[in-house]
Formats: C-alpha cells, structure tokens, sequence
C-alpha cells in the first residue's frame, strides 16, 4: 500500500488506500442472519471473497467467516453455486 | 443466566400450526429447566439454499433463552430425536436485543429487489454490492471530517 501511495505520481493508475467495511461510526454489524450483508462478501462461485480483495481488516475477516459458514449451516447461503 | 440463540428448521410438508406446537414444546422444556424464552419468531417458510433431507424449503424459527446449557442440551437433543427438525444451531450471545432480527426486516426488501432486477435486468442488481462500496466510503468523508484521514 505505502508503495502505491508513492509510486502514485508517476504511474498511469492510482489505488486510492481502500477501508473495512466493517470499521468506522455506521459500520453494519455482522450477523449470521443477515444474508443480504454476506452475500457482498461471496463470490459468484458462493466462495469467501478474500480479504484482500474485499478490505475486509482481519479481525473482522474471522467474525465474517464465522457467520458464513453459520449461515451455510442453517441453509441460508449455499455451500457452493454451480 | 447466559443467553443463547436457537434457529431451527423444520420439514417443508409440516403445517404452520404444526410449527408452533413444536416451539411450544421446546419452550416448555427449557422454562421446566428454569430457564426464560426472551422472544420467538417465525421467519416462516423460507427456501434453503441446498437440499437438506430431502427438503427444498423449510419453517424457520428462532428462539431466544435465557437459560442454563443443560435446557439447551435437552432442547438439542429431542431435536435430534426429531424427524421434523432438519437442522438446529444453537449460539451463545452476549445480549438479546429488543428489535427484531435482520432476517425480518430484510425479508421485505428481498422481496422487493428481485422485482426491480427483473425490469432493469440483472446487470445492476448483481453488481450492486460492489458498486455500494466506494460511494459509502465518501459519503463517510463528507459526514465526518474527522473520519477522513484514512481516505485522504
């Protein structure tokens, strides 16, 4: 990231530095339940997007997973989406 | 007492009047155990996301107790003795809180949006999630001065 930010100037594209979606004031909290929240964070195979992708920090990257794979149990999400 | 979370699911071909017989005898057992049933609710008959037993679709409900873990262990074992339940989970939380859950309020707007999807095509809609992204992150800058040196 700190490198992007300096090579920012000379390269044809700039990343601006990306921020968890689930840190911050109105952040939404995660829950097993609310199926419309996770499934941002699937993808279109029904996979775990990764946090590297989604900005997703750490922490939250294990309470995301953890309320997933719930939802997965329960019927909610799918296992997998041919 | 610790508080815990239970969302069972019954059989698709059970009636709703069945359903509630069924949480009535869950609930029994955990207040003969000393334990409280904080709040119910039937999510109703939802479609699952895989076949679980043979079932396409299946009656959701969710009950919050307040009670010790052996009223959960019994309540978890008749559901295993049960052929109308098709899956149970049972979660620990920290407080019960008054609203109801996120599966009730969203529901309606899961009916809502597939609607919108089909006219617009689906273009928008599945992306949409993505696309929620970056614009909140500004909306953020612009709501909070302080909250924006992260973006800057």
């Amino acid at each position: 990231m700190a490198m992007g930010a300096a090579g920012g100037g000379r390269r044809p594209f700039f990343r601006r530095k990306k921020s968890c979606p689930f840190s911050g004031p109105n952040a939404p909290a995660i829950d097993y339940r609310d199926v419309r929240l996770l499934q941002r964070f699937l993808t279109d195979r029904g996979k775990i997007v990764p946090s590297r992708i989604s900005a997703v920090s750490a922490k939250k990257q294990r309470a995301l997973a953890q309320a997933i794979k719930r939802a997965r149990h329960l019927g909610l999400l799918p296992y997998l989406i041919r | 007492m610790p508080y815990y979370e239970n969302v069972f699911i019954g059989r698709q071909d059970l009636s709703s009047a069945q359903v509630e017989a069924l949480t009535d005898s869950y609930a029994a057992i955990i207040e003969e155990q000393g334990g409280k049933v904080l709040k119910r609710e039937h999510w109703g008959l939802k479609s699952l996301a895989y076949r679980i037993k043979k079932n396409r679709k299946g009656h959701y409900v969710m009950l919050n107790v307040e009670a010790e873990w052996p009223a959960l262990a019994e309540v978890e074992r008749q559901m295993r003795l049960s052929e109308d339940i098709i899956r149970f989970l049972t979660v620990r939380v920290e407080e019960v809180s008054e609203e109801p859950s996120p599966m009730m309020t969203r529901r309606d707007r899961d009916e809502r949006r597939p609607r919108r999807d089909d006219r617009g095509g689906d273009r928008g809609g599945d992306r949409g999630g993505r696309d929620d992204r970056p614009p909140r992150r500004e909306e953020n800058s612009e709501a909070a001065p302080a909250a924006a040196g992260g973006t800057e």
